[in-house]
């Protein structure tokens, strides 16, 4: 079985709990103006790599893994695009007892039978699942993605209803997802899930910038700083009242 | 079996009929497992004296890199009379020469490093003492390019070997300093001369007896010479210190001896903290110290350490930046049963970084054991994100070879304390060589014949099987020459520059190794794959010899978990080793070698022209067995599990891996941060790494200590098996460390 990766970092701490290998899928719907990896959207673009080939590797940092805590997350791009080849490299890593997470913004996720059969045989196979809401109001979401966000609080909500353990992620943008409003509500909607292990507030960053002038786009943030650390405190407060 | 007044409350065992320091640690010595809650902040006094060694720092700093200089007493054992920092408030006595920050004058090396040394910073050598030690008393470089051939001579001179220790003392040897607290002087002169006298007295006066006792005779005079310079500070060191404090003070001498008459590179301290901590115990219990008295005696230990300082030439500093003196200090390791050697003393060592404020001395190095404990490992962790001046060494590695007690010389050098010693033999440069494979032995930047004149490449396309046949020839000749070097300056330097007083607190049969290293592997690692995989052309100056390389398709990179390249590397390190072990050492010294180069990765990579492997000439070397800048792609453990590879057996010296990773990718949160980075080093040891220098810091705070080195005095970092002041590295230097690859979050 193959899967299309853009790349992998053999040493993740901030993507699931413990020392991580992740693995970045090739491939995205989301066209999020604030995205630090725009050279994994193209589907067609990135390498293509055998399940055995990443299984061999992962096996060869076990004793990492068995030292720190910790597994293999995969992220992207977006995950949920290959699902085949995410059944296939969960069930190898089940079968050696390694911790499996996604990274998923859910932007694929659609109730047809023929994805959710799909997706519930990863399902079965993940332990946790790192979902980034990125704005509850469904046309800033529009604007911000370049999507709606209804089919991703439906799976949200899927997700709950399938007892799959989450880590809901929020990047934090000034005058795009931090306004108070927008925070509270959708502390409202986590506070209605009751999977929710932890939430995540990550300030945004300019490091992903230099990617958009390398592949000749325009960056639409232009100017945006960095979240001041009272506005992080701030969010934290809002979103963790949910928990 | 004798008793001592000093041994009062000890357990008895083998350590009081014979001389073993290691038989009373694991007698005597408390396990710690608790966490750093019991620790003590600094006294006032600690403060103070601090403060103090800050103010001479700057000072310093400000006098261009040497506040003072003695130049006109040769410096001795005896030679000068007290000095202190404070008299009244310093627990522990004793300097180098008569003042802080007043470099001794050392010239049994070399009168002409003394003398550069000295004009260098604006001093002058007192013309009585040249003469004396260029007319009448020969030096051990002077020895050394008496006996050199031409060909050592050129070699050098290109550069294909250097650093050698032919002009300035080869330390690396570890005294049992902590003999003199346990023992006193007067039983370790007994046993000298018990030894003395079972030398050679009936048989044949061959050169080797004739050799040991006089070096024997030397080891006694010095351990008297020790005792006197005891008395003129107020202490009787003749027999056994009685108290934590005498232990640490009679300890402290025996070292400040040895760096008295050997400006050696590396003056390293062995393993002392849990020594000393049987000592801190004892009066613990008996109510005569507190914790906070235990803390002061440590802090002010750790700064007589961190005073130390050698008079050395801008030309030494090229090589070994930072004005390094590796008093390298072992810190826990787990006991030959398993029990782990971590006392409360290991967290008061390390506390000193908190309690002082980083350094880069003492080279504090932790053997890493998946068997200490748990809260230990965690207050490393903790210690390395808030200091970056740790080092880390694979117990579960070395304790096999070296049993138990075992020391760092320098950097990464194992020896077994007081049993073993190493002649330390700087680095081959083995990208060089390969440039000398394809040319022919011409060298590449000086256009001179230097190696044999085989038979060049003559073909366009580089082919890995003709290139392999011709580096293999040439490596055969380069390890034959090198040795015969390194046999040279080893007998000359224990002709003329012999370390009595080190040897003192020896054993009389000591193992010895001759201590080969290479520097260049991931450049030739990475040549070889982009010749093997990818197509390179040659590129030829008028002359036909070539001078550049084009790549033309993609190969794999050293540094990236990939079998491909990382089997070049392990085969090479391999194959040099047993080319070294063909060769006769001086003095039947066993032949080893570390993947090792502290920073004179920089100027390894001035002296050797364009590499196969698309690096420009002049461009830094990756240090020690790091894969090149900003090559590993794959994130921080494909790097690590390259590195980790290398076969130890086959560098017995050590493997140096140095490791930068900006706070952020190690986690969100302090103690997710410092789980995730003991977990690191487990799974790195757990692999077979032998060594890890840790940074923990982000790249704009040193470009920001670059611009403002006033508001960064103690900003400290590692290297390449060692801690520099990152201030006090070269501008080249500073900038070898920033381009150097950071493991980032992404």
């Amino acid at each position: 079985m193959l899967g299309r990766i853009h790349s992998i970092e053999t040493f993740g701490t901030v993507d699931g709990p413990g020392l991580r290998y992740v693995l970045f899928m090739q491939g995205c719907l989301l066209r999020c103006q604030f995205c630090h990896n725009p050279d994994t959207w193209k589907r067609s673009e990135g390498k293509q790599v055998s399940v055995a080939e990443i299984i061999k590797e992962i096996e060869d940092y076990q004793p990492f893994f068995e030292a720190a805590g910790g597994g293999v997350t995969v992220s992207g791009g977006e995950p949920l695009l290959q699902l085949d080849f995410l059944a296939a490299l969960f069930r190898e890593l089940k079968q050696r007892g390694i911790h499996t997470a996604i990274d998923t913004s859910g932007g694929c996720y659609s109730s047809s039978p023929t994805f959710r059969k799909k997706l519930d045989e990863v399902l079965d196979l993940t332990d946790l699942v790192l979902l980034d809401l990125k704005q509850i109001n469904a046309d800033k979401h529009q604007k911000l993605t370049g999507m709606s966000n209804r089919h991703i609080l439906d799976f949200a909500a899927y997700l709950d209803e399938r007892h799959v353990p989450v880590w809901i992620r929020h990047v934090l943008i000034p005058g795009k997802t931090d306004i108070d409003e927008d925070l509270t509500k959708l502390s409202r909607f986590i506070s209605t899930l009751t999977n929710v292990e932890k939430i995540d507030v990550l300030p945004y960053h300019q490091l992903g910038v230099y990617k958009w002038k390398e592949l000749g786009l325009d960056y639409p943030l232009e100017g945006t700083e960095p979240p001041t650390e009272d506005r992080v405190e701030n969010a934290k407060r809002i979103l963790h009242a949910a928990l | 079996m004798q008793t001592k007044d000093g041994w009062k409350l000890f357990k008895c065992g083998k350590w009081q009929s014979e001389i073993n320091v290691r038989d009373f640690i694991i007698q005597n010595f408390s396990p710690y497992v608790g966490d750093e809650q019991f620790l003590s902040g600094p006294t006032t006094n600690t403060e103070s004296l601090w403060e103090q060694v800050m103010d001479l720092t700057k000072r310093e700093r400000e006098n261009g890199g040497v506040l003072d200089m003695d130049t006109e007493i040769v410096s001795t054992i005896t030679s000068h009379g007290v000095g202190y920092l404070n008299e009244d408030t310093e627990q522990i006595v004793g300097l180098q020469t008569d003042e802080p920050f007043k470099r001794s004058l050392q010239p049994f090396g070399g009168i002409r490093m003394a003398v550069d040394a000295a004009n260098a910073y604006g001093f002058k050598i007192d013309d009585t003492v040249k003469k004396v030690f260029t007319d009448y008393r020969k030096t051990h470089n002077q020895g050394v390019f008496d006996a050199y051939t031409p060909e050592m001579r050129l070699a050098r001179k290109a550069g294909i070997i250097t650093g050698l220790p032919d002009a300035y003392g080869r330390g690396r040897i570890i005294g049992d300093y902590r003999r003199v607290a346990l023992y006193g002087v007067d039983y370790l002169i007994e046993d000298k001369q018990e030894e003395l006298h079972l030398t050679g007295g009936n048989g044949v006066m061959s050169e080797e007896i004739i050799r040991d006792r006089e070096e024997l005779t030397e080891q006694i005079r010095a351990l008297q010479e020790l005792k006197q310079m005891a008395a003129s500070y107020g202490y009787d060191i003749s027999q056994p210190a009685t108290t934590a404090k005498e232990a640490f003070q009679w300890l402290y001498f025996a070292y400040l001896g040895a760096i008295k008459e050997q400006n050696g590179a590396a003056m390293s301290l062995g393993r002392v903290s849990t020594f000393l901590d049987i000592y801190i115990e004892r009066d613990l219990e008996n109510n005569v110290l507190t914790e906070q008295e235990a803390q002061e005696l440590v802090d002010h230990f750790v700064m007589k350490l961190r005073l130390v300082k050698f008079a050395r030439t801008p030309d030494y500093n090229e090589l070994f930046s930072g004005d390094p003196t590796w008093v390298t200090e072992a810190i826990g390791g787990v006991a030959a049963d398993g029990t782990p050697l971590v006392t409360k003393n290991s967290y008061r060592f390390l506390h000193t970084l908190t309690n002082l404020g980083p350094a880069p001395e003492p080279n504090l190095t932790v053997l890493w054991s998946e068997k200490l404990p748990e809260k230990f490992k965690r207050y490393c962790a903790r210690m390395s994100i808030e200091t970056s001046s740790i080092q880390y060494e694979n117990d579960d590695l070395m304790r096999d070879i070296y049993g138990d007690d075992y020391g760092i010389a320098c950097c990464v050098s194992a020896m077994a304390i007081g049993k073993q010693l190493q002649f330390f033999g700087a680095r081959a440069n083995l990208a060089k060589a390969l440039l000398y494979a394809i040319n022919g032995g011409v060298d590449e930047k000086l256009f001179i014949q230097v190696g044999p004149a085989y038979e060049p490449v003559t073909t366009e396309y580089l082919a890995y099987d003709d290139v392999m046949k011709r580096y293999d020839r040439m490596l055969d000749w380069l390890a034959g020459l090198y040795v015969n070097t390194l046999n040279v300056i080893h007998f000359m330097h224990d002709k003329y520059s012999y370390e009595r007083l080190e040897m003192a607190l020896h054993d009389k049969e000591v193992l010895r190794t001759m201590a080969c290293g290479i520097a260049g592997l991931s450049v030739v690692a990475d040549s070889l794959s982009a010749i093997k995989y990818a197509k390179v052309r040659t590129i030829r100056n008028d002359d036909g010899l070539v001078v550049d390389y084009e790549i033309e398709g993609d190969y794999p990179m050293y540094g990236n978990n990939d079998d491909r390249v990382d089997d070049i590397a392990v085969e090479l390190v391999k194959n040099f080793m047993n080319k070294i072990r063909q060769h006769q050492t001086y003095r039947r010294a066993v032949p080893t070698q570390s993947v090792l180069t502290i920073t004179s990765n920089v100027v390894y990579g001035k002296k050797t022209g364009n590499t196969p492997d698309g690096r420009k000439a002049g461009e830094p070397f990756a240090p020690g067995a790091n894969p090149l800048h900003g090559r590993d792609r794959k994130g921080a453990l494909a790097s690590l599990s390259s590195v980790a590879k290398l076969n130890y057996d086959d560098a017995l010296d050590g493997i140096s891996n140095t490791f930068s990773i900006v706070p952020k990718a190690l986690g969100h949160e302090l103690d997710t941060r410092k789980m995730n980075l003991a977990g690191l080093l487990d799974g790195y040891m757990r692999k077979g790494g032998h060594h890890l220098n840790v940074n923990v810091f982000d790249r704009d705070t040193l470009l920001d200590a670059m611009e403002h080195p006033e508001e960064y005095p103690q900003l400290t970092i590692r290297v390449s098996g060692y801690a520099v002041n990152f201030i006090k590295l070269t501008r080249e230097q500073q900038l070898d460390v920033i381009q150097r690859t950071f493991h980032e979050s992404r």
